[in-house]
């Protein structure tokens, strides 16, 4: 790392997250426009997105070589009224709240209380979504059986894919126009929303190429006040760079890094994009343009590596949106969940790694940044050296980047119907689900708590925490003569909420397809621009919606404990269980320690509790699969919780596996914390047992502590385990690499911990940061120590 | 074909090549004052009190029908091992795994079928199983049905070893086996005898014996401790003898560790052992660096 770099890095680090009210008030005046007003829904956002480019503040901080950021200062995080719009109470938590908070000025205040709350108080998404409800849904989610990602974030998920490398926005609005030509309005009924759509996408071009005209004029400007020759040359081909790109298709490998960067900023400053926007396979992406520099000498790998690692800080200078409410308990962290890939296929299948992966691993391991987060995909063509590399950042505890199995992901693709081209050029993004890079829209719809909806089970459609009756009568579990018939009442009540859900989620899809479209993305994902249709209204090639299952392994341990002590062994009667689990086993700890140590659990490789994993898990996939969506996609599954285990533990009673009221679910699909007793092999088998290829990306944490990992054949030994994992298609894995001990005397003294980066799920996260039952949780984790 | 088992272990990382499971043989020959797995001298079955596990519940007290099991004052539970018959009712009894009985009668089959499920780790990762202990050649038919099995399934099979065994039931099995852990203590006769029970002039004449044979690799396995084997003659006297011998491919030093001095507690066995100071790193690093210069190939642990 550089001098520069280093003081980038440093900039970012010690900057203060903050609220910054300017996007909120140049779309609330721009709303306020009767030329706005009278306009269709895509120019609307249009006309916004153009307000924006156009009026946003710009700087360029000293030594930066790639320019712009969505804040008017690094880490000045705009809001998104139009979506969800804060209360004075939503800002004065953000202000105060002792984790992950963000301060707020009076200025913002002031402004919000004046202007931006009474021009929104229910026009925001957020209202009209839960006007939209029914009361079914309500109850379901107040009750915690489901969370829904929607009412206060726009439904983006999305990763790019090589089309910028290849058009410029030039390129892109001839294309619009030819779309525009095709149009047919005397047999296609959706001619004119498209021509609205069509044109709305080349306002959004232009005012991108706007912006980035701002930026060249500015660089000029410096440039021309510059002492230093140096820097004067940097921002003279910072000027030409911005002149250049993003209207043409980008020339070497610094515009092709400014041009993504442009997107990025305006993706994120269009909306609030549930998450993880990001540049995908980089590697393959920026290749060529390496190449091709090293060959003319245009380019060295040093200048490579620091304009990464420029680009690398500004990802870091945008913590994640401020949520509101239980969101924020759901997800209290400043990460993004932009997720680098590295590795992986090319799209004629060959082995995608080149020296660029080599070189990026290289630059995550001196960045040691929270964001962006990275990943590599290993294939079975991948040589061991990519994985061993990984493997030799993760060692250090850094938590980054987490492993991903692209053989898993290229099938799982292919099953959901993409081709598979598309699939290899795809990979994961957020936490671990699957994409189509480019191509498709991936929507993430809310956590669905599968121990609750049990829960209800056992007490015939009541949930205890409340004593409201919000799910179906399914029967007095003392009636179940069989296991069988358990299981039963557990699928229909399982069916109800899904529906339940399902039902929600096809009116947000259509709120958002009406009135929140994206013509600014829709620019970046094919076949919106062919389709004449809008990225959230079906545009794209792919369309999926997931909901995510949380507490597999808690279901699992759940089902096994009734299954061992109440049907096969009978030791306890269906009355003795339920009063101890109502009594939070007060009185029956004899009882749980029995629950807790002498019942078979998930992640031994023990065929008794990992069948009922497994029937879970198809039921799950049976009850969603293949469903579909208004706009013209399909329901999946994935299995991940970022941290809602915790929220969904703290609304769940006490379990059967011996689970105390309130505590954490398992989170993923790992097992649950400290009951996986037989080792990592005995857990890899386990979740071998499931079919991730059904899915679109399931989670497995694995803490390993560092004296494992010391040697060389100790982290070859580790990659056996890993490529193992990926022979029984495990979708991914990930690892914490630190002492139990290490984390306690963290707790205790955060001061000197500040810079511990702990894999929270498909994240990872400053662990002083982490909640401390958060952390409690990471401590708990099996460490999985030599024998 | 039964025998006398006390676990096995998965993701066995430090008992040879690649990811291994380990099957520990119960019973040994040998009494070592330091030993880590005391549990594993005797070849009968044992009872072991884990008192970090218990709750003071006194269900144990009350399963037992021999009067074998008592609570002091402060619920602790106490074993008179004389009376226990080790039928097993207080484990079935104790709901936290706070009691427990050392070593089952296992079949051949039950071993191989619990081995199985990690096969795939062995070829990914050139692993095996590793049968240790305790001795495997006490029970020297089931240490070669079960090999014989393994063989059949084409795992790779390291023998762990004291090598105090009769030189013919020595030699079978070890030259069946693929690869060779053999465990050297102590150079002097008589203090070998002092602190393991036992002469060294068999383990020293087998080692001998299968390094003739010229095709069973062997790596030597010393435990480090200090104030018993870590002084300069009897490494000398170490490195003279294994320099004689071509098949020794390395040597692993395994420093001593308190790893066993609960263990002593929970079987109410302290009077039997001693307790030692774990080796520094600088001892530790001076031992690896003297074998290291004699040309031998060291690692630190297994």
């Amino acid at each position: 790392m550089n001098e520069r770099i280093k003081k980038l890095r440093e900039q970012s680090l010690a900057a203060k997250p903050t609220i910054t009210p300017e996007r909120a008030r140049i779309v609330t005046e721009t709303y306020r426009r009767p030329e706005v007003e009278r306009a269709s829904y895509p120019k609307q956002r249009a006309l916004v997105f153009k307000a924006l480019m156009e009026k946003k503040s710009i700087f360029i901080d000293e030594g930066e070589l790639i320019v712009g950021e969505r804040g008017p200062a690094h880490k000045a995080t705009p809001t998104y009224p139009e979506v969800c719009c804060h209360s004075l109470e939503d800002l004065e938590i953000l202000n105060s709240r002792p984790k992950t908070n963000y301060a707020v000025d009076e200025e913002t205040l002031k402004l919000y209380h004046d202007e931006i709350i009474p021009f929104w108080r229910g026009r925001a998404m957020r209202d009209r979504i839960f006007a939209e409800m029914t009361p079914e849904w309500k109850a379901a989610y107040e009750a915690g059986i489901f969370t829904e990602f929607m009412e206060q974030r726009s439904p983006g998920h999305t990763v790019l894919g090589d089309k910028i490398y290849k058009k410029g926005l030039l390129d892109i609005k001839r294309d619009i126009e030819e779309s525009l030509s095709r149009l047919d309005f005397y047999h296609d009924p959706e001619a004119w929303d498209k021509k609205e759509e069509l044109e709305a996408m080349a306002i959004c071009a232009d005012a991108l190429i706007t912006y980035a005209g701002r930026y060249a004029a500015l660089a000029r400007e410096l440039a021309s006040k510059e002492s230093n020759p140096q820097r004067k040359k940097e921002l003279e081909k910072i000027a030409s760079t911005c002149e250049w790109v993003p209207a043409h298709a980008p020339r070497d490998f610094w515009e092709a890094l400014q041009y993504y960067w442009f997107v990025h900023v305006g993706v994120t400053t269009e909306y609030n994009t549930w998450d993880s926007f990001n540049p995908g396979r980089l590697d393959q992406h920026l290749y060529p343009f390496y190449k091709k520099g090293l060959e003319e000498g245009s380019l060295t790998v040093d200048q490579a590596k620091e304009l990464l690692e420029a680009f690398w800080v500004k990802f870091n200078n945008q913590p994640a949106p401020p949520k509101v409410g239980v969101t924020a308990e759901e997800s209290g962290t400043y990460t993004d969940f932009a997720l680098i890939n590295i590795g992986g296929l090319r799209p004629d299948g060959r082995d995608g790694a080149n020296e660029l992966s080599y070189l990026i691993l290289d630059v995550i391991e001196e960045m040691r940044l929270l964001q962006p987060s990275s990943m590599v995909q290993i294939s079975a063509k991948n040589p061991d050296s990519l994985l061993l590399r990984a493997l030799r950042i993760i060692r250090t505890g850094f938590g980054q980047p987490s492993i991903f199995n692209t053989d898993a992901i290229v099938q799982e693709l292919v099953r959901q119907g993409k081709t598979v081209e598309d699939a290899r050029k795809g990979g994961s993004s957020g936490c671990v689900e699957a994409g189509a890079f480019g191509h498709e829209a991936y929507i993430l719809t809310g956590y669905f708590n599968i121990p609750k909806v049990f829960e209800i089970t056992l007490n015939n459609g009541v949930d205890p925490r409340t004593g409201q009756k919000i799910g179906l009568e399914t029967g007095d579990p003392r009636s179940f003569r069989t296991f069988d018939e358990l299981m039963q009442a557990f699928e229909k009540q399982m069916r109800y909420f899904i529906d339940v859900k399902i039902r929600g989620n096809n009116v947000i899809e259509k709120l958002y397809a009406t009135y929140l479209p994206a013509p600014f993305l829709s620019l970046f994902i094919d076949d919106c621009v062919a389709k004449g249709k809008d990225y959230h209204g079906g545009g794209a090639r792919y369309n999926t919606r997931y909901i995510q299952g949380v507490g597999l392994g808690s279901i699992t341990d759940i089902l096994a404990s009734i299954k061992y002590n109440v049907y096969d062994n009978q030791l306890i009667s269906w009355d003795e269980l339920l009063t101890a689990l109502k009594k939070n086993f007060e009185g029956y700890e004899r009882w749980r320690d029995r629950f807790i140590n002498k019942t078979p659990k998930f992640g031994n490789d023990d065929d008794y509790a990992d069948e009922l994993a497994r029937q879970v898990f198809e039921m799950y996939f049976r009850l969603i699969d293949g469903r579909p969506t208004v706009c013209g996609g399909k329901y999946r599954i994935n299995l991940l919780p970022t941290t809602v285990h915790i929220y969904f533990g703290k609304v769940t009673g006490a379990t059967a596996d011996g689970r105390l009221a309130g505590e954490p679910l398992s989170e993923g699909i790992s097992p649950v914390q400290g009951m996986d007793r037989k080792g990592p092999t005995a857990v890899i088998k386990s979740e071998g047992k499931l079919d991730h290829i059904k899915t679109g990306g399931t989670l497995l944490n694995q803490k390993f502590t560092p004296q494992l990992l010391a040697d060389e054949e100790g982290l070859i030994k580790l990659k056996d385990l890993i490529r193992t994992y990926f022979r029984f298609m495990g979708h991914h894995i990930q690892f914490n690499v630190v002492t139990a001990e290490t984390l306690r005397d963290a707790q205790k003294h955060p001061d000197k911990y500040r810079d511990l980066i702990v894999r929270v799920a498909g994240y990872s996260d400053y662990f002083v940061d982490c909640a401390k039952e958060l952390q409690d949780e990471i401590i708990s984790r099996t460490e999985h120590e030599g024998f | 074909m039964k025998g006398m088992i006390f676990d096995l272990k998965h993701y066995a990382v430090h008992d040879g090549p690649g990811i291994r499971v380990t099957v520990f043989f119960k019973g040994c020959p040998l009494h070592c004052l330091w030993c880590h797995n005391p549990e594993s001298i005797s070849p009968s079955k044992e009872l072991m009190l884990l008192p970090n596990r218990c709750a003071r519940c006194g269900d144990c007290v009350k399963a037992c029908q021999y009067g074998a099991l008592s609570q002091k004052t402060d619920g602790e539970v106490v074993a008179e091992r004389s009376k226990c018959t080790l039928c097993g009712d207080c484990v079935q009894a104790c709901p936290r795994e706070a009691i427990q009985i050392v070593g089952w009668e296992s079949e051949v089959d039950e071993i191989i079928k619990e081995i199985e499920k990690d096969i795939v780790f062995f070829d990914q990762s050139g692993g095996g199983v590793t049968l240790t202990g305790g001795e495997p050649l006490f029970q020297p038919q089931f240490a070669e049905a079960l090999i014989d099995r393994l063989h059949a399934r084409g795992i790779h099979v390291a023998l762990d070893t004291s090598g105090y065994a009769k030189e013919d039931t020595f030699l079978k099995i070890a030259s069946k086996s693929d690869l060779v852990l053999f465990d050297i203590k102590i150079m002097d006769e008589a203090k070998h005898r002092k602190f393991t029970g036992v002469s060294n002039s068999l383990i020293l004449k087998n080692l001998k014996a299968i390094n003739r044979n010229g095709e069973t690799p062997i790596w030597i396995r010393f435990p480090l401790i200090p104030g018993v084997n870590d002084d300069p003659e009897n490494l000398a006297q170490m490195a003279n003898f294994l320099l004689e011998l071509s098949q020794v491919k390395m040597i692993n030093v395994l420093p001593y560790h308190k790893g066993g001095v609960e263990k002593f507690h929970r079987l109410g066995k302290d009077s039997e052992f001693s307790v030692y100071e774990p080796p520094s790193q600088e001892k530790i690093d001076s031992v690896i660096g003297f074998f290291r210069e004699k040309g031998f190939k060291v690692k630190q642990g297994g």
